[in-house]
């Protein structure tokens, strides 16, 4: 049993459970406590479009009800969360971060958010994102971007910024995510906690608004290796609703970070990841980390992936081209945004649908819609999109190949530290390299992690370290990251995210507002 | 082959059902360019006899039992479209009056 520090919004998800569970707490109070944080530091983070505070509080005084009553719970019962505004909520607002959809309220739940319902995770907000997930920054959110806690100049990472930062500033304990090229992963890595991309198929994706229908998986984020666990736990396992989803037991996560132990494993180090362009202090994080595994007494063993170099111009052409078909939903005459043309009488649907979209959707949006155009037109299919899939193919096996030397891989998650608001807004490729280590496994759909590794020297921000498994073996992902997660935690004194600066009381902007 | 004229851009922008300002077309025929030029990189791969890799796990048909059900009411399905008339939804005639 663990003591709960005097500030409820500071424990660990898995304390809280522990707590609610043995009924020292009620989750009203626990709910409480992270709506009065969001009053007061969301205002500078802006890690949320929309909080519900009534409707989390109404949540958890039913699960405190049925706890009262004897009922059996889930394992997270109790702790509420914060959701990605991917995913649809039913008579919340859902914008995707995007002008096209505000104000839009779906009829219905992803089926992620009805197992948090079913699970009794009290839901208290829809966190900020890059439109429609396009980004590494949450830079391109049409709501303005959110903030990394470590230094408020700086991004959180993206597209999943909101769900990151929100986790850092201690507004949730948990969130979800979304992760098409390392939306889970690279905003983990640069505030200094855990996301996980489960294997493809591995959570359901009905009710997500897509982005690439072959790439995108949501995923668990949390503090902590175990609170990510256990919440993937809750998200993960097969549903009928999502002719993608894998029917089959979902893997042990839970046992596997509880167990944290990786002797006799094999630990591949992938040489195309972390060689130029990679920050020295994030690399230097990264090759602690991989000592301290083999210290653990895991064997590590260099692999080499030969055709990841071709992974990050197969995934901009891939992505775009199942973007341009999946945003076509959006066309001014069934829900969302409508615009009129202005200085047309009588405009026509096809002209309307046009300014519609022009007038809602932000420019990375339009720049992928139109690049999946083009790589998609009959002239250059074979040559671009045609291409890219063959390379992905070739990614397939080098991952193949790689997993018959070792168990997991590793790299560092994102070749640098959190860069500075602005610095790469207008520079799409500068931007795209962001995600050069996380893209290979979206392109494959194996499972992937990310773990903080420590403080760059140079700038004393948050480096982290990715784990990379075979598909269907997530529980492997959990294992070497709770055993790294507490080797680090003894070096540190503490959990890194201790050290980042205390954000002052400001006043709110944030409240039940948004998008 | 990443030589984008700016027809060439406002061409594939009505494709994608997007009106773009003279000032968004200037900016997006240089950002296109650099990119296609960047994104060409696939071509240099070893790609020969290679099959393409639409998904990373096979893809099976998967249908539900034929069973009727409950399903969204009207009302909830219109309720988020900009228009509805008569429980359907009202979008822009196509078709000139005469």
């Amino acid at each position: 049993m663990t003591d709960l520090p005097s500030d409820l919004t500071r424990a660990t998800a898995a304390d809280l459970a522990d707590a609610l569970a043995r009924g020292a707490l009620s989750s009203v109070e626990v709910t409480q406590a992270h709506l009065d944080r969001i009053a007061q530091v969301d205002g500078q983070v802006h890690s949320y479009l929309h909080v519900d505070g009534e409707g989390a509080l109404a949540q958890a005084r039913t699960v405190d009800e049925r706890r009262a009553a004897g009922e059996s719970l889930g394992a997270l019962a109790g702790v509420p969360i914060a959701v990605k505004d991917v995913m649809t909520t039913k008579g919340m607002p859902t914008t995707c971060g995007s002008r096209m959809l505000e104000g839009w309220v779906p009829p219905y739940d992803a089926t992620v958010v009805t197992r948090l319902r079913e699970g009794g995770l009290p839901l208290l907000g829809k966190t900020n994102m890059d439109e429609f997930a396009m980004g590494s920054s949450t830079e391109h959110s049409a709501y303005g971007p959110s903030h990394n806690p470590w230094d408020l100049e700086r991004i959180p990472g993206g597209s999943g910024g909101g769900s990151s930062s929100v986790l850092a500033s201690f507004q949730a304990p948990l969130a979800t995510g979304t992760d098409t090229g390392g939306s889970i992963r690279q905003p983990a890595a640069v505030t200094a906690t855990v996301g996980t991309k489960p294997t493809y198929g591995g959570v359901s994706r009905y009710g997500l608004v897509a982005l690439a229908s072959s790439l995108d998986q949501a995923g668990p984020c949390g503090r902590t290796v175990l609170d990510t666990a256990l919440l993937h736990a809750v998200m993960a396992g097969h549903d009928p609703m999502d002719s993608t989803s894998i029917d089959a037991p979902v893997p042990p996560v839970v046992e596997a970070a509880r167990a944290a132990d990786v002797r006799g494993m094999r630990i591949g180090v992938v040489k195309e990841l972390g060689g130029e362009g990679y920050q020295p202090g994030v690399r230097a994080r990264f090759d602690e980390s991989v000592a301290l595994l083999e210290q653990l007494g895991a064997e590590v063993v260099e692999v080499s992936c030969p055709n990841f170099e071709y992974a990050l111009a197969a995934y901009y052409l891939i992505l775009p081209s199942e973007a341009s078909s999946n945003l076509a939903k959006f066309d001014a005459m069934r829900y969302g945004l409508r615009v009129r043309p202005e200085g047309v009488q009588a405009p026509s649907a096809e002209q309307v649908m046009a300014a519609t979209r022009d007038a809602g959707f932000g420019p990375e949006v339009k720049r992928r819609i139109i690049l999946g155009t083009y790589a998609l037109s009959s002239g250059y299919y074979d040559a671009y999109y045609g291409s890219a899939q063959k390379v992905r193919a070739l990614i397939a096996r080098d991952f193949d190949a790689a997993y018959e030397q070792a168990d997991v891989l590793v790299s560092p998650t994102a070749p640098t530290t959190a860069f500075r608001l602005g610095d790469k807004l207008d520079d799409p490729l500068a931007m795209y390299l962001n995600d050069i280590a996380t893209i290979p496994a979206n392109l494959a759909g194996v499972p992937g992690m990310s773990v903080p590794s420590g403080l760059a020297d140079e700038d004393g921000l948050p480096a982290g370290i990715q784990i990379l498994a075979p598909a269907m073996k997530d529980e492997r992902l959990y294992s070497v990251g709770a055993a790294l997660e507490a080797a680090l935690l003894d070096r540190w004194g503490g959990p890194i995210l201790d050290r980042a600066p205390a954000l002052g009381a400001a006043t709110s902007t944030s409240g039940t507002t948004g998008a | 082959m990443a030589n984008l004229t700016r027809d060439d851009v406002a061409h594939l922008a009505g494709l994608a059902r997007i009106e773009l300002s003279d000032a968004e077309l200037d900016r997006m025929v240089g950002e296109l360019g650099i990119i296609l030029e960047s994104v060409a990189q696939v071509q240099q791969a070893p790609t020969e006899g290679v099959d393409p890799m639409s998904h990373p796990m096979p893809l099976t048909n998967v249908t539900r039992p034929d069973v009727v059900r409950p399903s969204l009411g009207a009302e909830a399905v219109l309720a988020g479209a900009p228009e509805a008339d008569q429980q359907r939804f009202s979008v822009p005639r196509i078709l000139d009056e005469d």
